[in-house]
This record gives C-alpha cells, sequence and structure tokens, in this order.
C-alpha cells in the first residue's frame, strides 16, 4: 500500500517540468491542450444537440478503420488514417440508423451494439496483429501520450518543428476553429432551431453529417494519445463545465478552451506525482475542475443550493430561453 | 410449453458439450484443433471454470438485459458498466491480491456511486442526462485507469492481473471466483421471480404501478442494484469495456424475436449463455486472445441472424410481407380494371378481352396477358387465350374492392367535404385494407348509398354474396 502513492517530491512533480524536463513535458502539455480543446469545442455542440453519447459511439467505433488502415497502408500515415477513422465513423452512424429504422429495436440499443460490435472487432484485429500496427489493448483504452514526445520530429528545412502527433493535433484544432468561426451561424441556428434552419435552407442532415465527420477526424487524431474511452471525457467535460458557469455560447467556447488548458498542465503534474497514465490523469483534473464548477456555479451550484438561494432563482432559469442545454429535440432525434 | 422446455434443455446440453474455455494467455505456439479438443472434452478444470463462468454470466447478463433493453436504459448500463472500474482497483488495493469478494464489494459500490452521481448531476444542474452518463462514464473511468496504472507499477500488481479486468479472461475464472458468480446468479434469478409482477408493472406501465402504490422509485433502485451485481460478476469473463454489449445485444436479439415478455428473458439468457461460451471457446483455441470482444462478436452474430431472419421484425420477413402485399394489391387492381370493363357493357358479356383491358388501363396486350396469367394463377380468373373470365372468386373480390374505392369515395366527400374529383387517389390507396368491419361502418353511416359521387353504383353486400365464394384472400390476411 504504502508504494501506492509515490512521495510528493516538489521539485520533481513541479518544478522539473517546466525547466530541464521542458522538452519531453512541454510536448506532452501543449499535446493534452490541443487535443482537449479540440474535442471540447466540438464536444460543445454535441452537447447543445444532445448528442453526447454519439462521442461514445465514435470514439469506440473508430478503432477498427484505424487497424484496418494501419493493415492495409502498412503505414502511420495521416491520410490513410483519416481516411480508415472517417469511414468507420460514418460506417457506425449507418449502422445504428438501420438498425432503429428497420427494427423496433430502440435507438439508445441500437447505439449499444453497433458501437460494442465495432470496438470488439478493433480489439481483435489489435491482439491478432499487435505486432504489425504498434498499438495495444491498454493504448486502445488509455492512449499513451507520454510517448508523444518520442515520436519522430517534422523537420522543415533541416530544423526539427515538433513530433509529428502534435502539428497534426495542432492542424485538426486549427481546422475546428477556421471551421466554426466560418458557419458559426449555422452550427447555431441548425443546433438551436431544426424549423428555422429548415426554413433558412440549411439542411439539418447535412449539419448533422459533417459534424459526425469532424467529430470521427479529431477523435481519431487524439486516439493515440488519450485512446477511446479517455475521448469521451476530453468531449464532454469542458463544455459541461463551462455550460454550469455561463450560458452564452462564445463564452461557453472560451471556458472550454481555458479547461482544456488547465486539466493539461494540472493533469500533466497529477500524472507525474502519482505515476500514472498521464492520459488518465488529465482527465481527472479535468473532473477535479468540473467538480470544483459544480460546487460553486453562480447559478447551478451545490453552494448556491445549500445557502437557501434556490427557491428565488429556480424557476426563473427553469423556464428561461438562455439554456445552453434546450437544443432542439428534433437536431437531438437525428 | 412443454416442447419448449424441453428444446431448451437440448440446447443447453447441445452448447454444454460444444463448450469449454480457458488458459488463452498462458499458452502459446499450441496447434489449435488440440486445444479445441481439450476445450471440448471439458478435462481441464480451468476450462470447466470458464465456461461455468460464461453461463453463469450469459443467464444473468441476458436476464437483466432485457430489462435495460425494453426500459431504455441501454446507455445507464454502459455507463455502469465503465464505472466500476476504480471499484475494482480499490478493491484489488484492499489486500493487494485478486480477493472476489473485495473487489466484488469494491466495483458494486463504484457502480452505485455513478449511478447516484447521473442523479445528481441531471437533478440539481441543467446537464442531461446523456451528457451526465457520459461525464460518468468517462470520469469514472479515468479514475479507475489511474488506479490501475499505478498497480501496475507495484511489485505485486505486475502479476496481478488487475488489467484482464478491461477486456475479460474467461480462464482466470477460479473456483472462488465461481461461487460469487452462482450465488449473486442465484440472488438475481430468485429476486426477480419473487418481485416479478412489480418489476413488469413498473418497467410497462409506470402510471399504473404508481397508482397501485407500489413504490417505484424503490423497484428502480432494487433493478440498478442488480445491474451492478450483474455487470460485477461478468466483468471477469467480459470485461469492464465490453459488459454492455452483453447486456443489450443478446436482450436485442430476443427482443425481435418475440412479443412475450417472458419469452424474451428465456431467448435473451439462452443468447447470453451462448454468446459467452462461444466466446470462450474462440478465445481459448489461438494464443493471447481477449475474451470479452469475442463473446461480444458472438452475441452481435446472434443478433444479426435475428436481424435479418426473425419471423415478424427481421428484415427479410419484412421485405418478403411488403413483396407479398405490393402483388396483391396489383392482382386487385387488375381485378378492378376487369370489373370496370364488364361494367361498362352493363355485364351484359361473360368476359373481357385482353384488348379492352389493356385499353382500359393504357397498356399493351402483353403486360395485359401477364396480369390475367397472375390472376389465373391464383385462382382468381380463367382465360382462354385472348379473354378473361371472372371465377366466382375473382368476381366476389373485384366488387368488393369496387365497393371499397367508392364506399371511401362517397364517405371522403360526405363527411371529410373533400371535392370529389380529389378522392381518387385516395380511395386507390384504402380501397385494398379496408378489413369488413369497417365497410360495414362505412355502409351504415352512408345509409347504405347505392352511388358513388361520380354516380357509378356501388356493389353491395347482397351483390357481393351472390357472386359466391368463401372469405376472400384480403379478409384472411388482414386477420
Amino acid at each position: 500500500m504504502s508504494g501506492l502513492i509515490p512521495e510528493f517530491d516538489f521539485q520533481r512533480v513541479v518544478i522539473s517540468p517546466w525547466t530541464a524536463d521542458l522538452g519531453a513535458f512541454g510536448w506532452i502539455m501543449l499535446m493534452g491542450f490541443l487535443v482537449a480543446a479540440a474535442c471540447g469545442l466540438v464536444g460543445n455542440y454535441l452537447l447543445l444537440r444532445r448528442l453526447a453519447l454519439m462521442g461514445d459511439a465514435v470514439s469506440h467505433s473508430v478503432l477498427p478503420g484505424l487497424v484496418i488502415a494501419f493493415l492495409l497502408s502498412q503505414s502511420r500515415g495521416t491520410g490513410a488514417m483519416f481516411a480508415g477513422a472517417l469511414i468507420a465513423g460514418v460506417l457506425s452512424t449507418v449502422i445504428i440508423e438501420f438498425i432503429h429504422t428497420k427494427t423496433r429495436v430502440k435507438q439508445d440499443a441500437a447505439m449499444g451494439i453497433a458501437f460494442t460490435t465495432l470496438f470488439a472487432i478493433g480489439v481483435v484485429l489489435t491482439s491478432l496483429y499487435a505486432s504489425r500496427i504498434d498499438l495495444d489493448a491498454d493504448c486502445v483504452l488509455f492512449g499513451e501520450i507520454a510517448y508523444v514526445p518520442l515520436e519522430p520530429a517534422v523537420e522543415v528545412r533541416g530544423v526539427a518543428l515538433a513530433p509529428a502527433p502534435v502539428l497534426r493535433m495542432g492542424a485538426v484544432l486549427l481546422g475546428v476553429v477556421v471551421l466554426i468561426a466560418a458557419f458559426y451561424k449555422e452550427l447555431l441556428v441548425s443546433s438551436f432551431d431544426a424549423g428555422l434552419a429548415r426554413s433558412l435552407g440549411l439542411s439539418p442532415a447535412l449539419a448533422h453529417y459533417a459534424l459526425m465527420a469532424v467529430l470521427s477526424i479529431v477523435v481519431v487524431s487524439a486516439f493515440e494519445s488519450v485512446g477511446a474511452i479517455l475521448v469521451i471525457a476530453m468531449l464532454i467535460l469542458p463544455g459541461s463545465t463551462a455550460m454550469l458557469l455561463t450560458t452564452r455560447l462564445p463564452r461557453v467556447h472560451l471556458l472550454s478552451v481555458l479547461h482544456a488548458a488547465l486539466s493539461a498542465v494540472l493533469g500533466t503534474h497529477l500524472g507525474l506525482w502519482l505515476e500514472c497514465s498521464i492520459g488518465a490523469a488529465m482527465v481527472v483534473a479535468g473532473t477535479g475542475l468540473f467538480g470544483l464548477a459544480w460546487l460553486l456555479s453562480p447559478r447551478d451550484g451545490l453552494l448556491h443550493r445549500l445557502l437557501g438561494a434556490m427557491p428565488a432563482t429556480a424557476p426563473a432559469h427553469a423556464a428561461g430561453p438562455a439554456g445552453g442545454h434546450t437544443g432542439p429535440e428534433s437536431a437531438a432525434r437525428q | 410449453m412443454k416442447t419448449r422446455r424441453i428444446s431448451v434443455l437440448v440446447f443447453l446440453l447441445g452448447v454444454a458439450t460444444t463448450a469449454q474455455a480457458a488458459r488463452v494467455g498462458d499458452v502459446t505456439g499450441i496447434d489449435w484443433t488440440d486445444q479445441a479438443a481439450r476445450f471440448l472434452s471439458l478435462r481441464d478444470p480451468a476450462v470447466r471454470h470458464a465456461v461455468a463462468g460464461a453461463v453463469l454470466m450469459g443467464v444473468c447478463c441476458g436476464v437483466l438485459g432485457a430489462f435495460v433493453v425494453v426500459r431504455k436504459m441501454a446507455l445507464v448500463g454502459d455507463a455502469l458498466s465503465h464505472a466500476v472500474l476504480p471499484g475494482v482497483a480499490l478493491g484489488f488495493l484492499w489486500n493487494l491480491e485478486k480477493d472476489p469478494l473485495a473487489i466484488f464489494i469494491g466495483a458494486t459500490l463504484a457502480g452505485l456511486l455513478g449511478t447516484a452521481v447521473v442523479r445528481a448531476l441531471t437533478a440539481t444542474t441543467r446537464i442531461k442526462e446523456d451528457a451526465a452518463l457520459g461525464l460518468v462514464l468517462a470520469s469514472f473511468f479515468a479514475v479507475g485507469a489511474c488506479l490501475v496504472t499505478m498497480i501496475q507499477r507495484l511489485p505485486a500488481g505486475n502479476k496481478s492481473g488487475v488489467d484482464k479486468f478491461l477486456f475479460g479472461q474467461a480462464a482466470a475464472i477460479g473456483p472462488e471466483d465461481l461461487r460469487l458468480m452462482g450465488l449473486v446468479t442465484v440472488l438475481v434469478l430468485g429476486l426477480l421471480a419473487l418481485a416479478f409482477k412489480e418489476l413488469l408493472v413498473a418497467s410497462f406501465d409506470r402510471g399504473f404501478a404508481q397508482s397501485g402504490g407500489l413504490p417505484v422509485r424503490w423497484v428502480d433502485r432494487g433493478l440498478m442494484l442488480l445491474l451492478a451485481f450483474t455487470v460485477v460478476i461478468a466483468l471477469q469473463a467480459v470485461g469492464a469495456v465490453l459488459v454492455s454489449a452483453m447486456l443489450i445485444t443478446p436482450a436485442a436479439a430476443a427482443y425481435l424475436l418475440t412479443d412475450k415478455f417472458h419469452r424474451m428473458l428465456w431467448l435473451a439468457a439462452i443468447f447470453g449463455v451462448a454468446a459467452g461460451v462461444l466466446g470462450a471457446f474462440i478465445s481459448f483455441i489461438g494464443p493471447n486472445l481477449p475474451t470479452g470482444p469475442f463473446m461480444v462478436i458472438a452475441a452481435s452474430g446472434i443478433f444479426t441472424g435475428a436481424f435479418f431472419l426473425s419471423p415478424r421484425y427481421g428484415v427479410v420477413a419484412r421485405w418478403w410481407r411488403q413483396r407479398d402485399r405490393s402483388a396483391r394489391t396489383r392482382r386487385e387492381n387488375t381485378l378492378k380494371a376487369i370489373y370496370r370493363v364488364a361494367e361498362e357493357d352493363e355485364f351484359s358479356r361473360d368476359g373481357v378481352t385482353f384488348m379492352q383491358l389493356a385499353q382500359r388501363r393504357k397498356e399493351t396486350v402483353a403486360e395485359a396477358r401477364v396480369q390475367v396469367r397472375e390472376l389465373v394463377r391464383h385462382g382468381l380468373a380463367t382465360s382462354n387465350g385472348d379473354t378473361a373470365y371472372f371465377t366466382p372468386e375473382g368476381r366476389r373480390r373485384a366488387a368488393e374492392i369496387v365497393r371499397n374505392h367508392r364506399l371511401w369515395e362517397l364517405y371522403l366527400t360526405n363527411t371529410a367535404n373533400i371535392a370529389s374529383d380529389h378522392v381518387h387517389e385516395d380511395a386507390e390507396k384504402i380501397e385494398h385494407v379496408l378489413g369488413e368491419d369497417v365497410v360495414r361502418e362505412l355502409e351504415r353511416r352512408l345509409n347504405y348509398a347505392e352511388r358513388d359521387p361520380h354516380g357509378r353504383r356501388i356493389p353491395s353486400a347482397a351483390d357481393i354474396h351472390r357472386h359466391g365464394g368463401r372469405s376472400g384472400e384480403a379478409g384472411a390476411e388482414q386477420r
């Protein structure tokens, strides 16, 4: 028992990641931030559309696509990886739709069947061809963010720029930000009012599938670092925390990026101290931040309720239109 | 009833003889036929334990999964199964060995804590249930992942097999695990049998249950407790990541096969056992194969079978019925066309030539000939090469269809005030599906009218029965 929690060595845990070991931990923290920020921004729209569990489904389903792409292309090239993940992600949504429209099995069960099956196939392939794809079963679940600094760096004109996964994740985050900025109004309208969106000539189905495609890309580029299950936390935690604190969408985006940065840094320290999986520690740190927000939120906070201000405010925000969560039913059903 | 019981027994015996699993990770480089023979002979105690474990797991997961599926709790099951991981790790830390009881208690507590957090989140914040489930699933799992990686760092942890709880290893099931699994299975089945009626009412008609004074919330909590127990005993065989599949998939396959809930329970248990044993078998014959994913794939195979082949809800059966229905609609439209031609001649001639039929339907004579051949095949008409004659049955059916069409047109114009030139399309569709009872009611409401909105005569019941015949094909199929 005594060896379980290592002694808290201030120098090792807090100082050295920022000084002597910055070369390694800098990349880890940056990668953690990029993953959590990209996931968090996409996740905000999942939350608004009540599709939180679609993130669960897609993150499990991309595994077989990823493994098959590795096996076919014999490489870990970005193109093959994205293609495999996109196909698997879209396939999972199609299977879910197929099962629940063709039979009387409801959507939740259809989802459960589809993604567990795809994930099981992925795990079996992983254990059969483990030597050829350098993924192992544990990595599939937790990822290995600690290996990021060890990846070969991408060089531009002889200057080592950054490890390949960090660059790729950075590009994905940039892509997500650009997409959100470009289609901000469309996403907003189609998330909150599918009827209005349709009358403006926006196709809710198109928005849905585009979101799923972006989700697949984000999830697959985060896969190596945080695995299939922790990525769900990366998708849901930043937005949920932010939505406890504010109801304006731009502020929700800002706060979720802040949450991503804090959980990446705090998680790295936590992981260093406990000598456990750093990816998991980042999620634990993010969960801690969520817990704080739940406790202290000005509107929904537990403290706020305990202090007895509840009766006055509860009806007001229960009925208020401001909520970030009042996504249109039709979007949720898609 | 009796035959079904017997067939279940035979099935279970068959499973028992085809089944055995174990020691996947330990044996390497062994010929798979030897492994299969070892498994099938059940000689090895490890194999016997693995099979017994898979059977108990399959029964519990199948039976409780039936409730999960009909109550639309699939995602609750998923969250619960991930949330037990920190409890498994803490149970292991209790005395640094794989003590089944400590792990059982830790995992159950963690699972229940997870569901409590979901409830608290949805009650006190505006976070919706799906997000709350995802939050609990992933953050509990992260805490568990931290603990598991910390345990693996310990000298005792390395060989603990705590990582086997992620993807399952049926071969690692020992006699002590088995005793616990047996106990839980007895508990689950016993409580289900005792409170079956209450659970049924609370699952299918909550309003009625509440008005009957049933403590629905306590029934729900009891079900949640049983679900947590089941997830925990399934961990060793299937692993935390995929337990939810063993809850959902066998039960969903059963759901496609029957409408009776008690039959669904039986089928789900059988499918759960079959998937469990098959998965254990496959993972046994190759080196280093995790058990859980194979069990899940076996269950998905069963589901796929039910999905396509279920007699009532299967895709093939639906497709077949649809084909059947559209063929009948085509026949009835031909009958109607022949009737209309004959009606224009005021039924003065016996038959209708193919030429007349083709002109009526604006088609070629060849097409008309094919359609009449179809009628002949179903005993609705006879033909002498260029003229079609109704059989008594065909005449009766034709008059019925025309009556349905005209009655509906009249009903729409009289009662729904739709212009008489707009009612034809609708009547074209409904004429094929109106049942005898509806027709009687329509006739009564329309005062047994004799003419439709276009002034054509509506064949009366007397007209139809004069042409004789037993109950028609449509009548039989609608019931």
